[in-house]
Order: structure tokens, then C-alpha cells, then sequence
């Protein structure tokens, strides 16, 4: 079964085919470590997804959206960057892309945990918070990438939104505003079938996401979202297109959400079982375990030694985030301004600072 | 007072050439009421940007720019308009520094003319600030005159904190007062007392001041003396400078442009209350637009809150004691 189309007619770009092979004499422009890495990194997301959602169950962590299903996605074109120069502005599904800016699990857990300081991204770390309102942040990107360029710095910044945001004005407003600047920017839309409940043929008409690129005067590329070759060969091209100043690209990476859209959600309520099921073969990080065992470049051994290292930095990070688990009654008040008005200051000393 | 705006940008620019101007019609053509006039040729096309007819992406850019250490000063052509990137200004733009946890702050004032009798189409015209005021994170300033405008707008540039700077668009060209030459800055939250008085308090903010203040000559004719208030900023809000005015006369009358029910006098109201409750003689009253959309042109004299009906607010709230 191939991945369905919105309406059957494009087909996306791949390289790993879901039974893990690639075409006769191809050489994957990662070398083993960095396919190591990259497989660490979408095994490390899958491990987190497992974890989290039975902390969550248990009461220790809050609402979060888990990536399994679309690991191939997110590492692949967040390899393409360079974490130096380069930014990432996420939604709320992409954790191995800010993970791998240097934004940190624990920090995550605290977030999780409802300490706020845990969407504070490190200094120096180039990475926008955790956005909720879906496709605000593609204006954020687009005026990141365009302020940039305007101080003579060559980084690239790649956005992340789904097929859901991309009905929002948002997502139009910042393609037309990136073409006419030039900017560089990457949008990157993972195509992930489900925005919540609703499925993508209900989302849009369009036989492709990545076609409407062209009616902003630059490129749409739609790759196999599972696949981490085209993802990354795709973001790559992206990349040195924008640093090139020659302005931005849409990727579409079809991919497919195997889990809820959230904690509080009940995908059984409207996910037919035997596509979730059918979806099972395109599993990206058995699809690349599958090649990494062909390739030689994983095997068991290794494989085990991945997974408790994997386990033990969960582990250090649950127990580095657990004692500062919820917010402090200052955190509503610290940073609303700068300069906070006199009122402001006022209800923090009846709320918080009187209780001191 | 439109020449207070374009003087005091031109300024900043040329002391910080991380600000960034960007907004429609406002380069080659200097923008509606030319208060961008002549910039675009001085500074650059890299600093006074000509954008798409896109309100979001005007303010939601420029938090990207923001995060990238820039500081820019996006123009909404009409405060009504800024309807279409309320999403940007309220959930994003206010809350950016918030959400990050400081790591993001947002050094962006977003300038919007508004205010009524100057015959334009639907949404132009229209007063908002409340929508604003009610957006926490945000500031909210709006001069009455020339001077201010100057020394608000260069406060708000030179802060840390993002602003909606509302400038009254029939005040551009009437509004004429002395401005400073030399650097000026008006700090927030401290209100000016235009015209001392004894038997009541007006209270206003941008051009509702004007007619504040004519409605107070008129007063004086039948023997009432107002105290002018201008409020300058709603965001921060001088709460306790508005309790001590409203003492001094024991009387107060609300007037603003925008429709009554749940427009910022609620909020002016519900202050003096709290904080002079035990000097008034009267009942606190306001002067608003009615609670129907801004109208056609033909109907705006009827709609904006004219100097007589300030006139007739006076007396009622005299009357009441």
C-alpha cells in the first residue's frame, strides 16, 4: 500500500522504502555516526513518547503530544540544520528537532511538570518557545529569518506546522511575506493525516500541500515524511537554497500520527483501525532500524546499549526536573513586562509576595 | 502632530539602527497621513519596508525580527484593521516574553491611527483601545497632543515592553502645540492635568481631550470649573494621580470615543471608585459613543461624542450633587 494521496494523483519523493531497502547503489550522504545519531535520536523520541504517556497517566506529567509515527520527519530536517546558525521555531510535536538545538529533556519534563521555566529555551540556543496557537509562529519565523539576513547573519530558520495549520491565515500571510522577502526560511509541514479528529480530506481540497508553493513564488517539495533520506536530502536542498539567498521552500513530508493527538485524546473514536494498522508497515523507526541492519551498521549489540543509554538519560532527567515539578506564584508575575505597571506589581505583592 | 511622529522616528532611527520600520504605503509614499514621509529616502529600503496589505504577518513578522535582536516599529494604517492581527498582538506579541520566560522580549511599538469625524470608510475610525487595554503584556498609550507624542513615542521606542501607540488621525494636522527640540520623554502611567478646576473632573485620552477641554470653556461660561484630565496611557494606568484629581473636585466625567458599554471608562470608573469613593458628591458618569458600530460618515457627528454632549454630561453629573 502506498501512502494515500489528499487525492491520489502526486506521489511523494523516497528513497528508503518501507521494508527498509534503497535504491541499487545508493549512499546515504550520512555517515555511520551520523546514522547512529540520527536512529538514537528517533528511538530516543519514541522511548520519550512511551515514557511520558504513563507519567502522564500516572499524574506526574501534564498534557503533552506525543511524535511516534512522524520521527522520520522531524530528525530528518532537523539534521539538515546547523544548530550554530541555524533556528528552529516549533508547534508542539517536534521535540528530537529542539533536542537537537540543545534544548534539554529535562527541561521539557519541567514544562510538563507545569514549571513555566521550562519553555525558557537556553541562551544561546537557537530556538523559539513551544507555540500552542497553531501557525502563529510562521510570521515569527519569517520575520526571524528576514531579521537575519538584515544583520548580515547566514542562518537559515526552519519552522514546523502540520496540515491543520495550513488552513489558517496564517500560513498565507507568511508564505506570501517569505517570497516577497526572499527570506530564509525552511516551512516545514508534516502532513500527518489528522489534525485532532478532523482528516486531511476534510482539511483541504488540494491534491498536495507542497503545490501551493507555487503560488507564492517558490518551491514545494513533497517527500515521504517516513522516509529519513528524503526528509533530510529534501531539508538539506531547502537549506542551502535559502543561505544561498535564493529565499524559501515548502516541504511536505507525508507522514502519519500513530498515536492521539494528544494525552486527553481518544484517537479510537475516529481513526478507522485498520488504516492505523496499515500505517503500522511505514513505521519510520523500524523502517530505518531495518536498513541499519542491512547496512552493517547496527546490529543488537548495539541496538541495547542504545536503548539503556536511551532509558538512563529519561531517567536523569525525570529525577533532575521532579523536585522543581510546578510553578511559583512569582512566575505569573515575572516577565508579563519589562517595566510592569504599578497595578500589576500590586496584585503580585497581595498574591504572592505578602505570602512570603 | 503628525510631524512630532515622523521627527521623533527619525530621530530614533538615526540613534539606533536596530529599529526597523514596517508597514503598507509607508515608504515611497510616506504612509497615509505622511508620517513616515521622507524616511524611506533617508534610511533606506531595508529600514522602511513597504509590506504586503497583511495586518498578521505586519505585527507577527516583527516578532520574529524582535527575536532576532531587531526592534521594529510596525504601522497599522487604521487601529480598526488591527482586528486582523489581533491573534498576533494579544497571543503573541504580548506574551512572547512571557511564554519564554524573558528570553524573548518584545521591543515593539505598533503605531495605529484612529478616532472619528474625518469622513473615512467603515472600520477606520473606530476605538479599540480597550480590546488592547485587556491584553495583558501589552501597553497602551495614547497622546492627546503634539508634545506628548513626541515624548510617549520616544519612551515607547526606547523601552523594553511592546506598545499599541494609537495616534488620532484628525489630530495629525489639528492638534499643533510646541514640541522640545531637545530630547523628550513623557514617562507611562502619569497622567497631565490640562486645565485645573473645582467642581468636576473630565477625564479623557487622546482627541477626546480636545473636546474635553472645549466642553470645559463652555462650562466656565455657565459658571462650572473643570479639571482636564489626560490620561496619556491606559496601559500603564495612573490610578492613584486619577484618585487624586477626581478628590480635588469630588465630581467626575468620563469621555471617550469608543462605544459605552465595557469601553476603558468602565475601567476609569471602577478606579476612581477604589480610590476617591469618599470624596465624590455625585455620581461618576461617562460620555461614549453609543453601543452600534461606527457608522457611515453622514451619521459620525451623531455617533463620536461631540463637545455638547461632553457639555451636557457636565451638567448632569452637576446636577446629580
Amino acid at each position: 500500500m502506498a501512502i494515500a494521496t489528499t487525492a491520489g494523483e502526486l506521489e511523494p519523493t523516497r528513497i528508503l522504502a518501507p521494508d527498509g531497502t534503497v535504491p541499487d547503489g545508493y549512499d546515504p550522504p550520512l555517515s555511520t555516526k551520523e546514522l547512529l545519531d540520527a536512529y538514537r535520536l528517533m528511538l530516543f523520541s519514541r522511548r520519550v513518547d512511551e515514557r511520558a504517556f504513563s507519567l502522564q497517566r500516572q499524574g506526574r506529567l501534564g498534557t503533552f503530544s506525543p511524535v511516534s509515527g512522524q520521527e522520520a520527519s522531524v530528525v530528518g530536517s532537523a539534521l539538515a540544520l546547523d544548530p550554530a546558525r541555524d533556528w528552529v521555531v516549533p508547534q508542539y510535536r517536534e521535540l528530537p528537532a529542539m533536542l537537537r538545538q540543545g534544548y534539554r529533556l529535562e527541561l521539557f519534563f519541567l514544562y510538563l511538570m507545569g514549571n513555566p521555566a521550562g519553555n525558557r529555551m537556553p541562551d544561546g540556543v537557537n530556538l523559539l518557545p513551544i507555540q500552542i496557537s497553531l501557525a502563529t509562529q510562521l510570521p515569527h519565523a519569517v520575520g526571524l529569518a528576514w531579521g537575519l539576513r538584515h544583520q548580515g547573519r547566514d542562518g537559515v530558520v526552519c519552522v514546523y506546522f502540520g496540515d491543520g495549520g495550513s488552513s489558517e491565515g496564517d500560513f498565507h500571510e507568511a508564505c506570501n511575506l517569505a517570497g516577497v522577502r526572499r527570506a530564509p526560511v525552511v516551512f516545514f509541514l508534516q502532513n500527518n493525516r489528522w489534525a485532532i479528529s478532523t482528516p486531511v480530506s476534510k482539511q483541504t481540497a488540494t491534491a498536495s500541500f507542497a503545490a501551493r508553493a507555487a503560488g507564492y513564488g517558490f518551491p514545494g517539495e513533497l517527500v515521504d515524511g517516513n522516509d529519513l533520506f528524503a526528509v533530510y536530502e529534501a531539508t538539506v536542498r531547502a537549506v542551502e537554497r535559502a543561505r544561498a539567498g535564493k529565499g524559501p521552500t515548502l516541504i511536505e513530508a507525508r507522514t502519519y500520527r500513530m498515536g492521539p493527538h494528544n494525552t486527553a485524546d481518544d484517537p479510537t473514536r475516529y481513526v478507522p483501525p485498520e488504516e492505523l494498522e496499515a500505517y503500522r508497515a511505514f513505521d519510520p523507526v523500524a523502517r530505518l532500524r531495518t536498513y541499519l541492519h542491512a547496512a552493517g551498521v547496527l546490529d543488537d549489540a548495539i541496538e541495547q546499549q542504545l536503548r539503556g543509554e536511551i532509558e538512563e538519560e529519561i531517567r536523569a532527567a525525570l529525577a533532575a526536573a521532579e523536585p522543581q515539578a510546578g510553578g511559583r506564584g512569582e512566575q505569573l508575575f515575572d516577565n508579563v513586562y519589562a517595566d510592569p505597571p504599578a497595578r500589576l506589581t500590586q496584585q503580585r505583592r497581595a498574591l504572592v509576595d505578602d505570602d512570603a | 502632530m503628525v510631524e512630532a511622529i515622523r521627527a521623533t522616528l527619525a530621530a530614533e532611527m538615526e540613534r539606533d539602527e536596530r529599529i526597523l520600520l514596517l508597514g503598507q504605503d509607508i515608504g515611497h509614499n510616506g504612509g497615509m497621513f505622511r508620517a513616515t514621509e521622507g524616511l524611506q529616502g533617508r534610511f533606506g529600503e531595508d529600514r522602511v519596508v513597504d509590506m504586503p496589505l497583511a495586518e498578521g504577518v505586519i505585527v507577527g513578522s516583527a516578532v520574529g525580527l524582535a527575536c532576532s535582536g531587531l526592534r521594529p516599529i510596525p504601522e497599522i494604517q487604521f487601529l480598526g484593521f488591527a482586528s486582523q492581527a489581533f491573534h498576533q498582538l494579544e497571543g503573541q506579541v504580548a506574551r512572547m516574553r512571557f511564554r519564554s520566560q524573558g528570553r524573548y522580549p518584545m521591543p515593539i511599538v505598533i503605531r495605529a491611527p484612529f478616532g472619528g469625524n474625518v469622513r473615512t470608510p467603515e472600520m477606520h475610525s473606530d476605538a479599540h483601545e480597550a480590546k488592547y487595554a485587556n491584553s495583558p503584556g501589552l501597553k497602551v498609550v495614547m497622546p492627546a497632543t503634539a508634545s506628548d507624542a513626541k515624548g510617549l513615542l520616544t519612551e515607547a521606542i526606547r523601552g523594553e515592553d511592546p506598545v499599541l501607540f494609537c495616534e488620532p488621525l484628525r489630530g495629525y494636522r489639528l492638534i499643533r502645540d510646541e514640541v522640545p527640540d531637545e530630547e523628550h520623554r513623557v514617562p507611562f502611567g502619569r497622567l497631565r492635568i490640562v486645565r485645573e478646576g473645582s467642581d468636576i473632573t473630565l477625564v479623557a485620552w487622546s482627541a477626546a481631550v480636545v473636546a474635553a477641554e472645549q466642553a470645559a470653556e463652555l462650562a466656565a461660561e455657565e459658571g462650572i470649573s473643570c479639571q482636564v484630565v489626560d490620561l496619556r496611557t491606559l496601559v500603564p494606568l495612573d490610578a492613584e494621580g486619577l484618585g487624586e484629581a477626581v478628590a480635588r473636585t469630588g465630581r467626575a466625567l468620563v469621555v471617550h470615543e469608543a462605544p459605552l458599554t465595557a469601553g476603558f471608562g468602565a475601567e476609569v470608573v471602577a478606579t476612581i471608585v477604589e480610590q476617591a469613593f469618599w470624596s465624590l458628591t455625585a455620581p461618576v458618569l461617562r460620555v461614549g459613543a453609543p453601543d452600534a458600530p461606527y457608522p457611515i460618515s453622514s451619521l459620525e457627528q451623531l455617533y463620536v461624542p461631540s463637545v455638547d454632549r461632553a457639555l451636557e454630561g457636565i451638567r448632569r453629573v452637576m446636577a446629580a450633587a
